[in-house]
């Protein structure tokens, strides 16, 4: 119950904290060798486990972990160190460490750092970190009970939940001094059907940078309906076909398109390596008329929001496609610099230990003009996409998969018989191209989603209206 | 010698005697030390050098049967204070499970037992970032020297780690292990028509740094596998023999691996459950599990919780023959552990592989492409199609149409499907050429047919 637990030694209402002169003493050693920059990324992670199988709260569990990355750039060059300890003799020797990338050069004038103020988007009501275990695992147990009451078929339940609370503390040698608590959590039910001796499996999840008030709205009695319908719904699954064919992807989740299909390939750094196939593309028609896409880490208590990057740099929302015309990049500090941009906020990294990259926050498709029903009526036979299992992109090419976990087949206009999960695949910016419906319904997904990259994992969002694409390749097993 | 077990063994067992003390009657300690160097270059550039150590302990105590699970990088006292507080409270917090319990006494090896694996390489703990460039560096080159339509890399990558972990548990195991690994990837990029980059790699990765391929050999490789793909394109929906190349047969055989081990199996989330002693592949397929194989990745003396480690077979001639089981999933099943126990550096403990491969067949690479009259060759696959519960399995492909034993051309933007118990039945022909560059390796191996959807 003690909030103060969890408070980072270094916060400026810590034990030990870390105010301007000291991270300025520090950069220096950093940049004593030669660099061009340097920053500090202070971090504290405390994270929670609770996960419910058989009835019983199986196991809890908790992490506590905490150190400093420092970062000296020279050039296009990089050289990064960490350290767990935060004792002065041990930040010295990350800071030179990291600043042997420069060895040879001058030193960098002396430099001085200055605290920021930052917005606010994670304000929250019940922090799940500080509320009591007995209340999560009510909340889980919630969960169990209404999924078995729900179908007799159902004979596996399993709920979990995960917290964090990620406070970091950043300094830059360009002067800025900025500090953030980020909360999230993330709720789950799985529930396992069998009948007939077939066994299928449905899952329901969601969360965010919320607190425990994420359940007034979304109950765990709602999570555990979704994973049992799922469950039910997929016994009857039928083999998917397999070929080009018209698909609609349902509001919300299949965000995860955008994510895949145009927002790795827009992250700056493949751009500036001229690696990606929307190198030197800015200007040019990448999607359909319908298609305006948004870059957007300001929606409050999102899985994707960020009141402040990880580089002290403040995103927003920035347009990538606007009507299908490519506007923008993704950017980090070193792709700012390279395209002489500002920074747009996305430079973000898993923790203290990795360098951060340019990456996606909240990834959107933005409403379009057509009736979601409509959308359905205008297929003669194709698929139905409703929920995702994750996806995958090749940056060079532009080639993209991603899972259904839950799709339907469409037959004269009408949603009908479950399919088997499946694979699609396309090409972004040809897929891009061909969605020839755009619905008036956005739906943001629930926050689900973890991005990785170059080993680098981290929370984002993504959502869409209902989407039309004229024909893309379904990875089933029947032919024609 | 530069990582001190005895430090690490008194670190846990300090850590245990003080849960055991709060209350705890069971109280097992990790307690994990390791530094790790990576160097990339770009273009001929130094792009990035990280180094860094770290040290961290997981602890899971039980109260009789309720169990938690705790973590910290924070080994100061007043940190290792909090890890063993958090685990008691939480640990009142979770409900008692009939089958939590640590394995019998009598189970645990002693460490005169413990076979010296050989799986610490000073020559690969010894290199430096000067060293490292310098190989990634060489890779590169060789890479993009060998032909002129490679002008682009996402560049090489050279990582070497070491470090060292010690178990202590209140049932009275201490022992300890360390480990070296290097790795060497290298990634040019060739530019096709349409505005297309086709990026390619090739890796090598060892124990020990004299079994490391030499920088020249990967990148030479690499910049064939990139070349290969210039001019890839689609082929029709169509159902042919695939054929798959040693990195994507291991990770159908990482599948089957997921779904032979006890923790899916008793949450009944594996295609596999109650299959046991009956026909899961063709009789092609042995599939083994040998945590003893001196030098390989996943080697280990002794498993998570303290037994002896021992090879088992999992499946053999296609029939199942075992699952791979830790001490809770062998109670949930009502069998004895086979030794399986993985603990991750976070504390927690379930059953996983450790060297798990495919048993090599008769035929090299060669001799099985050309005896293959018309087939997909697979070399990457993408995404996650796969659903253990069911078997379904559906990925993105790229590779090579082969006819008459020859290449005829490179294909991308297809998926395979076939549900992974009808895949491993139709498996007609396997390599006699095995790598362990990975914890989980297998040779090539063709399925007689797999429906390939794509135009």
């Amino acid at each position: 119950m003690a909030a103060a637990r969890y408070v980072a030694p270094f916060a400026p209402q810590g034990a030990t904290p870390i105010d301007a002169d000291t991270a300025s003493r520090v950069l220096r050693i950093a940049l004593e060798q030669g660099g061009d920059y340097a920053d500090l990324f202070f971090e504290y992670n405390v994270s929670g486990s609770y996960s419910l199988e058989e009835g019983i709260l199986r196991s809890a569990g908790r992490a506590v972990s905490m150190g400093l990355g420092v970062r000296v750039m020279k050039g296009d060059a990089t050289g990064y160190a960490y350290v767990q300890e935060l004792t002065p003799e041990a930040m010295a020797h990350a800071a030179k460490t990291a600043g042997q990338i420069a060895s040879g050069g001058k030193p960098h004038a002396p430099v001085g750092v200055q605290s920021r103020e930052l917005p606010m988007r994670y304000a929250l009501a019940l922090p799940s970190l500080e509320t009591s275990g007995e209340h999560k695992r009510d909340l889980l147990m919630r969960a169990d009970t209404a999924a078995r009451a729900i179908d007799p078929r159902i004979v596996r339940v399993e709920a979990s939940l995960s917290e964090e609370l990620r406070e970091i503390l950043i300094a830059t040698s360009d002067g800025k001094l900025v500090h953030d608590r980020q909360p999230l959590i993330r709720f789950g039910v799985r529930a396992i059907a069998e009948d007939k001796g077939k066994r299928q499996t449905g899952s329901s999840g969601g969360g965010g940078r919320l607190g425990l008030e994420y359940f007034d709205a979304q109950t765990p009695e709602h999570h555990a309906e979704q994973a049992v319908r799922h469950a039910i719904a997929m016994l009857d699954a039928r083999e998917s076909p397999a070929g080009e064919l018209p698909v609609v992807l349902a509001p919300g989740e299949s965000g995860i398109l955008l994510h895949e299909a145009v927002g790795h390939g827009l992250e700056a750094d493949f751009n500036r390596k001229g690696t990606s196939n929307y190198t030197n593309q800015i200007g040019q028609k990448v999607a359909s008329d319908l298609c305006t896409v948004v870059d957007d880490a300001t929606l409050h208590g999102s899985r994707g929001a960020i009141n402040v990057d990880d580089e002290g740099n403040l995103p927003t929302s920035s347009v990538l496609i606007q009507n299908g015309v490519l506007a923008d990049y993704m950017h980090d500090r070193h792709s700012a610099e390279h395209f002489k941009k500002a920074p747009s906020g996305n430079g973000r990294r898993e923790s203290f230990q990795s360098h951060p990259m340019p990456r996606m926050t909240n990834t959107l498709l933005l409403a379009g003009p057509h009736d979601p029903e409509e959308i359905v009526k205008s297929v003669q036979r194709g698929i139905y996409a409703r929920k995702f299992g994750g996806g995958q992109v090749d940056i060079g090419n532009g080639d993209f998969v991603f899972a259904l976990t839950e799709s339907y087949l469409i037959e004269n206009g009408k949603i009908t018989a479950p399919l088997k999960g499946v694979n699609l695949i396309g090409n972004g910016p040809e897929v891009m191209r061909r969605v020839s419906m755009l619905g008036h319904d956005l739906g943001v997904s629930d926050g689900i989603w973890t991005c990785g990259k170059d080993g680098q994992s981290v929370p984002v969002g993504v959502g869409c209206p209902t989407i039309k694409i004229e024909a893309m390749t379904v990875g089933g097993t029947q032919a024609g | 010698m530069r990582y001190d077990i005895d430090g690490l063994i008194e670190l846990g067992q300090r850590v245990v005697d003080a849960a055991l003390k709060q209350g705890a009657t069971v109280a097992e300690a990790v307690v994990g030390e390791g530094q790790h160097l990576s160097a990339k270059v770009r273009l001929g550039e130094p792009e990035l050098v990280e180094e860094a150590g770290s040290k961290s302990l997981g602890l899971r105590v039980m109260r009789d049967q309720q169990v938690a699970v705790t973590h910290t990088s924070d080994l100061t006292p007043s940190g290792l204070q909090r890890v063993v507080e958090d685990a008691l409270e939480l640990a009142r917090l979770s409900q008692a499970d009939p089958f939590a319990g640590p394995p019998d006494r009598s189970q645990l090896s002693k460490v005169s037992e413990h076979i010296d694996l050989d799986l610490f390489d000073e020559q690969v703990d010894a290199i430096d970032a000067a060293a490292a460039l310098d190989m990634a560096k060489r890779a590169e080159r060789a890479a993009l020297s060998s032909d002129a339509r490679l002008k682009n890399s996402e560049g090489a990558t050279v990582a070497r780690q070491s470090g060292a972990s010690a178990l202590v548990t209140s049932g009275g195991f201490r022992a300890g292990t360390r480990g070296t690994y290097v790795s060497l990837v290298v990634s040019p990029v060739a530019e096709d028509e349409g505005g297309k980059r086709r990026t390619g790699y090739h890796w090598s990765a060892r124990r020990h740094f004299a079994e490391l391929d030499k920088p020249e050999s990967v990148g030479e490789e690499a910049a064939r596998r990139t070349l290969a793909k210039l001019g890839s394109r689609k082929i029709e929906t169509q159902e042919l023999p695939v054929v798959f190349d040693p990195d994507t047969a291991r990770s159908i055989v990482g599948m089957l691996g997921g779904c032979v081990s006890g923790g899916s199996v008793w949450r009944r989330s594996s295609y596999l459950a109650e299959r046991e002693n009956t026909r899961v592949a063709s009789d092609l397929v042995t599939i083994i599990d040998d945590p003893l194989m001196p030098r390989a990745p996943g080697s280990r003396a002794f498993d998570g919780e303290g037994l002896l480690s021992r090879r088992n077979v999992l499946v053999e001639q296609g029939i199942l023959k075992q699952l791979l089981l830790d001490t809770y999933s062998a109670r949930k099943l009502k069998r004895e552990s086979t030794a399986s126990a993985s603990r991750g550096g976070s504390g927690g403990v379930g059953a996983g592989s450790s060297n798990l491969y495919l048993v090599p067949g008769t035929m090299t690479d060669a001799q099985l492409l050309a005896s293959t009259e018309r087939a997909l060759y697979v070399t990457d696959m993408m995404g996650y199609g796969f659903n253990p519960v069911t078997g379904d399995f559906s990925r993105g492909a790229s590779g090579f149409l082969i006819e008459k034993g020859q290449r005829m051309f490179p294909v991308s933007e297809v998926t395979v499907s076939l549900n992974l118990d009808e895949l491993l039945q139709r498996i007609d022909a396997v390599s006699s050429e095995l790598e362990m560059r990975t914890s989980t390796a297998a040779p090539m191996f063709r399925v007689s047919a797999m429906m390939v959807a794509g135009s």
